[in-house]
């Protein structure tokens, strides 16, 4: 809303700064360890919007599902079918939930993007990327601790088969890719995706509002800045609901490809093959 | 001619960071938008050939992308940065 004032205060259409769109002030224990902004109080809505939803699906279950327990029961179904089974095989269902967790924080987190009188999508900050990636990464590396011991860094970053002299070449690339690379890109794919999905909404919005109504004008003048504007803001006012559409289908897809990424770290963390 | 010296000619200032941030993101979008072009289309290619083993496909297409648009992605986040 006070982004909508701020393009208006000075009319005609500005591109808003990042600190307009991604940086709230903290409104509770302010200056202290604990301070709570906008961000940090819909990560923890988020988390119980997650825990809600499966308490009322799962806690007293029928064996009739009513529509919302099977709309539940198709979420736990996708994860175990379309990602668990056809990339980890029957021994990876113990891990089922984790993914299913880790799947429904993400979409709830990047559901916000489009959500009424919400509007931000959290994942856009690298908080919660950063720390979801890293519980990955502790999470296949003590799973390949726990099924292969200490051989798992050997099996890891050694690839068999490859003449003497390629491995001074071969292990530090190895190494690289899968203990930095991989938690680097999980956390960076998810955000980047979700803060270039906000900046092209809010733009998308703003151009509409900044090139085809003036609310300085009383009681409104259309177009400010003029027929060629008007085009722009035509342009602007359709591609609005095409791209929260668009926005929607990443939010799903971001959230299927982290958990998808998951399943095939820990999977390789599984099965010593190489 | 590099692009440092490109940026500079363009005007100084804050112009020529603007300028660098639209080539770094611009450059580094042109690979994965290329391999993800390729990906796609041989993945569809091998859908419409053999239906019965779309699911195997799409899931290993998704992996693909996934892998190939973290460059893009890379070069986006790094406008910013630099």
């Amino acid at each position: 809303m006070n982004l909508l004032l701020a393009a208006e205060a000075e009319g005609g259409f500005h591109v808003p700064s990042l600190e307009t769109l991604f940086e709230f002030p903290a409104f509770l224990f302010e200056d202290t360890l604990f301070a709570l902004n906008r961000t940090g109080l819909l990560y923890l809505i988020a988390a119980g919007i997650v825990c809600a939803l499966m308490l009322t699906a799962f806690r007293a279950p029928k064996v009739v599902p009513g529509k919302f327990q099977a709309a539940m029961e198709s979420v736990v179904g996708f994860v175990r079918d379309n990602i668990v089974l056809e990339v980890m095989g029957p021994d990876g269902l113990r891990f089922v939930p984790f993914l299913t967790s880790l799947f429904l924080f993400i979409f709830v987190n990047n559901f916000y993007e489009i959500m009424p009188f919400v509007q931000f999508p959290t994942t856009g900050r690298m908080a919660v990327p950063a720390l979801l990636a890293l519980t990955v990464w502790f999470v296949f590396i003590a799973v390949g601790v726990k099924n292969q011991g200490l051989k798992y860094f050997k099996n890891a970053i050694v690839l068999p088969g490859v003449p003497f002299a390629i491995h001074f070449l071969l292990v530090p690339i190895e190494f690289i890719s899968t203990f930095i690379v991989r938690p680097l890109t999980l956390a960076v794919r998810l955000f980047a995706n979700m803060m270039a999905g906000h900046i092209l909404l809010a733009i998308a919005f703003i151009a509409a509002n900044a090139f085809l109504i003036d609310f300085h004008a009383w009681p409104f003048g259309f177009f400010p800045e003029g027929a060629s504007g008007a085009v722009i803001g035509i342009f602007a006012l359709a591609a609005g609901p095409l791209l929260v559409a668009f926005e929607l289908l990443v939010g799903v897809l971001q959230a299927y490809i982290f958990t998808i990424l998951t399943a095939v770290y820990i999977s390789g963390a599984l099965h010593p093959d190489h | 001619m590099d692009l440092v010296f490109l940026a500079q000619a363009a005007e100084g200032g804050q112009q020529a960071s603007n300028l660098g941030n639209g080539l770094v993101y611009g450059l580094a979008a042109i690979g994965p938008g290329l391999g993800i072009g390729y990906l796609v289309g041989k993945s569809v290619e091998s859908m419409a050939r053999q239906p019965e083993a779309a699911g195997m496909v799409r899931t290993t297409m998704f992996l693909g992308i996934a892998f190939v648009e973290a460059l893009a992605l890379f070069g986006f986040v790094l406008a910013f940065i630099i």
